[in-house]
């Protein structure tokens, strides 16, 4: 923990974690030293439900070039999902 | 100091008992600690290990012990809940840290819990690495009544203004004309936090200060290299690193 660098948003959605599904409230975009990926730091996305306790969370740990990705395709899906007109 | 790696009599009476207790902080809460000390009623310098309570930050509690400390390990995330480590930290994290001034109550009342205990020689030290070695170094300097500091790769030592949040207002470095201490810093010239220009910084003002203190610094090595559970692991400096710390404690605790 030695960053210092982390940035929270509110989400509304569900998360599955070793215990199943559970609602999730917020997610946590740290950048710090990785613990389960090979980086020595990584983003780290923690989707995760405070009132349920440090364990509620879905943890993933990504390098600088994924974490871009990830951003590209959730703009792409996030664009066809509106003109779709599916609803949520 | 004569080499420590592998160097207990065979016929050693050398058993050791750990396990968690609780201890109440200067701010009032009560606090885990894992505690790993020596068997025998002493007398046992103290050493006061940080950040938390990984599985490897154990296993350094019971190595210190097994080398004649008693080490106090508090788990500055108690106040966060519980639950296996990385999601407590992960919690912790989200949150900007622990707040550095509970880190220096905590600490403090850890100094004093360890210098009371009736094996106690009366010297007690302060060694973290990470965000522990940043930690030890606040404390330290912050709280005074430390016999020893040991600064493992603390990243945040030096800090500009820019960088200063809630729960770290002010850089450790600024409080090095309060440190009474002496210091020692263990460093790898590949590490970005701190960066050797920082190591650089720090060394610069203890030296400003006229502090007593010793930094070593490893070419080949970055951030974190005693870890021998990641990449990171360096194992001749990591080596080389340890003998410096025993070496360190045994001058100043003994």
């Amino acid at each position: 923990m030695c960053t210092t660098i982390s940035n929270t948003a509110p989400v509304d959605g569900a998360g599955k974690g070793g215990a199943g599904w559970f609602p999730i409230s917020v997610v946590n975009v740290g950048f710090d030293h990785a613990t389960g990926s090979r980086f020595e730091h990584a983003l780290l996305l923690d989707f995760a439900d405070p009132d349920r306790g440090p364990g509620a969370r879905v943890a993933v740990e990504l390098d600088l070039e994924s974490g871009r990705a990830l951003i590209a395709a959730l703009q792409a899906t996030i664009e066809a999902a509106e003109l779709s007109g599916a609803p949520v | 100091v004569p080499t420590v790696w592998n160097t207990f009599l065979t016929d050693d009476q050398s058993g050791l008992v750990a396990g968690v207790i609780s201890y109440r902080s200067d701010v009032g809460d009560l606090i885990h600690a894992y505690l790993a000390r020596p068997e025998g009623p002493g007398p046992f310098p103290g050493v006061h290990h940080l950040p938390g309570w990984d599985e490897i930050y154990r296993e350094i509690a019971r190595r210190l012990a097994d080398h004649g400390y008693t080490v106090l390990a508090p788990d500055l995330y108690c106040r966060h809940g519980h639950g296996q480590p990385d999601d407590v930290a992960a919690m912790v994290r989200a949150a900007g840290g622990p707040p550095d001034d509970d880190v220096v109550a905590d600490c403090a009342a850890a100094r004093d819990w360890l210098r009371a205990l009736p094996t106690s020689n009366g010297k007690v030290g302060i060694m973290g690495s990470c965000s522990g070695g940043r930690h030890a170094v606040l404390a330290a300097s912050r709280a005074s009544g430390f016999d020893a500091v040991v600064d493992l790769w603390g990243g945040g030592v030096v800090a500009s203004p820019e960088q200063a949040t809630a729960q770290r207002p002010v850089a450790p470095i600024e409080y090095t004309a309060d440190l009474t201490a002496p210091l020692l810093g263990i460093f790898g010239d590949l590490d970005s936090s701190p960066s050797p220009a920082e190591v650089d910084q720090h060394e610069a003002e203890l030296r400003k200060h006229g502090k007593k203190y010793a930094f070593h610094r490893y070419p080949d090595a970055g951030h974190g290299f005693f870890y021998y559970h990641r990449g990171i692991y360096r194992p001749e400096a990591a080596m080389d690193g340890w003998q410096k710390v025993f070496a360190f404690l045994a001058e100043n605790l003994s």
